[in-house]
C-alpha cells in the first residue's frame, strides 16, 4: 500500500479532500469486513474498479497496490483452503485484496503534504505541548524513505548476489542497517541546514 | 558581508580537527582544497552552526548566534538533502520555519524553479529524479531560504560530466558569495580565492594560480592524491 504512492492526476478523486477519503475508506473497509456476504464483496470489488477508473488507473496499478502482500495472501488462502473449503479460502483472500487496492487508491491520489496537513488539522485541537510540526515531518519522512530504503535493499542484494552471499541474511542486514543508520545522520544534518530550530 | 573565524578550533574527543584557524572572507567565490581527512568539512559546517567551535568564535557580520538564518549550506549527497516526497513540498519545507505567508512562500519556489530552468519538475516525485535532477532541487531548497552565503561540501562528486556542468553553471550565476569544498581542481580554477587546508591548518590562502600548482605539486612529491 505505501510502494509507490501518489501518482499525479487530475480526477475527481485527486481532487477530493483527503479527510472525506479516508471517511469513505473507514467506511468502505468496516461494510466489507462487517457484512460477510458474497454480494457484499462483488459490490466491494466493483467500487475499487469504479474508483480505480474515475482516477485514471489500471489493473497494474491495483497490482502494484496488492504485490507487496502476495506471499501472505498466498499463505491465508492456503491456510483456509485446508481449514476450510475453496469458496471460503477464495472470498477470504479477494475480501483483504479489496481492502489493499482500496487503500492504495487513497495513496494513489492523494499527495503526502495533503495527508499531513488533514492529520495536522485533527491534531489542531491537540494539547500545546504535542509537537505538530515534527509529527507532520516524520509522516513525510516515512513516505519519502520508503521507496528509498527498498532501492537501497535491492543494491544490497545485487551487491551481495555478486559475491555469492545471497542466503546469507547477516550479509543482507548488517550492510542494510549500517547504511540505514548512516543515511538517517546524513538526513537529520540536511534537514537541521535547512530549518531555523 | 564578511564571515569572521577568530582563532577557532574544534576538538572531538583528544582529536583537534582544526587548530586555531584566524581568517576573514569576503571574495564572491571561495574554493577549499585538502586531503581527505584534513578537515575541510569541518571547517565549513562552521559556516552555518552545523559544527560549533570548541573555541574561538565564527561571525557573520555582525552575528554570531543564528548563522542559519544568513548561510545555506548544500552537501554531496542528493539522495539525502531532498526529504520530501514532492519537489514542491521539498521547496516549501525550508521556508516552513520562517513562517512566511502562503502566497510569498509559492512565489519564492516559482521563481527559483524557473531561475534554475526547473519548473518542469515542479509536481515530480523526488524519490525519481535523477542524481543531477535532484541534486538541482536540493540547490533549490537551500536557494528558496534566500541566504546570503551558500557554502557546498563537494556538490559534484556523486553527478556525472553533464550533470556536473550544468550544476557549475548554474553555481556561477548565483548572485550570493560562495564557498566551496572540492577535490575537482578544475572546478575551482576561476575563483577568486583558494584556502588549503592540511592537518586542520590553513596550509595556503591565494589566488587559484598559486595555490592550486602548489598543492598539485606537493601531491606529486608525496606520491598522493
Ligand atoms: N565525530 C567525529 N569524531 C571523531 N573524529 C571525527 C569526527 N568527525 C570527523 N572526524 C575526523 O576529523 C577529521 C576531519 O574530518 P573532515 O570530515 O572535516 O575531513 P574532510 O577534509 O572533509 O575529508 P574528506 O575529503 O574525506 O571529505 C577526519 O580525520 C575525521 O576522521
Ligand atoms: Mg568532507
Amino acid at each position: 500500500m505505501l510502494t509507490d504512492l501518489y501518482i499525479p492526476g487530475d480526477s475527481l478523486l485527486h481532487r477530493a479532500r483527503p479527510a472525506w477519503k479516508l471517511g469513505v475508506l473507514f467506511l468502505y473497509c468496516t461494510s466489507v469486513f462487517v457484512i460477510s456476504h458474497p454480494l457484499m464483496l462483488a459490490a466491494g470489488l466493483a467500487l475499487v474498479a469504479l474508483g480505480y477508473g474515475i482516477a485514471g488507473l489500471g489493473p497494474r496499478d491495483a497490482f502494484t497496490a496488492i504485490r507487496p502482500a502476495l506471499v501472505v495472501l498466498l499463505i491465508i488462502f492456503v491456510a483456509q483452503l485446508w481449514l476450510e473449503t475453496l469458496s471460503l479460502a477464495a472470498y477470504v483472500t479477494l475480501r483483504l485484496m479489496a481492502l489493499l487496492m482500496a487503500a492504495a487508491l487513497v495513496t494513489y491520489t492523494t499527495r503526502a503534504s495533503e495527508f499531513t496537513e488533514g492529520i495536522l488539522a485533527l491534531l489542531s485541537r491537540a494539547p500545546k505541548w504535542v509537537p505538530k510540526d515534527k509529527i507532520a515531518l516524520a509522516m513525510s519522512l516515512v513516505w519519502r524513505f520508503i521507496p528509498m530504503i527498498r532501492a537501497q535493499f535491492d543494491e544490497v542484494r545485487e551487491a551481495q548476489r555478486a559475491r555469492g552471499l545471497e542466503r546469507n541474511m547477516l550479509a543482507l542486514v548488517v550492510p542494510l542497517v549500517v547504511r540505514t543508520l548512516k543515511t538517517a545522520d546524513e538526513v537529520a544534518e540536511a534537514i537541521t541546514a535547512r530549518s531555523l530550530d | 558581508m564578511t564571515m569572521r573565524f577568530d582563532r577557532v578550533s574544534v576538538t572531538k574527543g583528544t582529536r583537534e580537527i582544526l587548530s586555531e584557524i584566524t581568517l576573514s572572507l569576503n571574495e564572491h567565490r571561495v574554493g577549499v582544497i585538502g586531503h581527505n581527512g584534513s578537515g575541510k568539512s569541518t571547517f565549513l559546517r562552521l559556516f552555518n552552526g552545523l559544527e560549533k567551535p570548541s573555541s574561538g568564535t565564527v561571525r557573520f557580520g555582525e552575528t554570531e548566534d543564528d548563522l542559519r538564518h544568513h548561510v545555506g549550506f548544500m552537501f554531496q549527497n542528493p539522495d539525502n538533502q531532498v526529504v520530501y516526497p514532492m519537489v514542491e513540498e521539498d521547496l516549501a519545507f525550508g521556508l516552513k520555519s520562517r513562517k512566511l505567508p502562503k502566497a510569498e512562500v509559492a512565489a519564492r519556489i516559482e521563481r527559483v524553479l524557473s531561475e534554475l530552468s526547473l519548473t518542469h519538475l515542479k509536481d515530480r516525485l523526488t524519490h525519481q529524479l535523477s542524481g543531477g535532477e535532484k541534486q538541482m532541487v536540493a540547490l533549490a531548497g537551500v536557494l528558496v531560504t534566500e541566504p546570503e552565503l551558500i557554502c557546498f561540501d563537494e556538490p559534484t562528486t556523486l553527478l556525472d560530466l553533464r550533470n556536473k556542468m550544468q550544476f557549475m553553471s548554474a553555481l556561477s550565476t548565483l548572485p550570493q558569495p560562495a564557498v566551496v569544498v572540492s577535490h575537482d581542481l578544475d572546478l575551482l580554477a576561476g575563483f577568486d580565492r583558494i584556502l588549503h587546508i592540511a592537518d586542520g591548518r590553513i596550509h595556503a590562502d591565494g589566488k587559484p594560480e598559486d595555490v592550486i600548482p602548489a598543492y598539485k605539486a606537493l601531491c606529486e612529491d608525496l606520491d598522493e592524491c
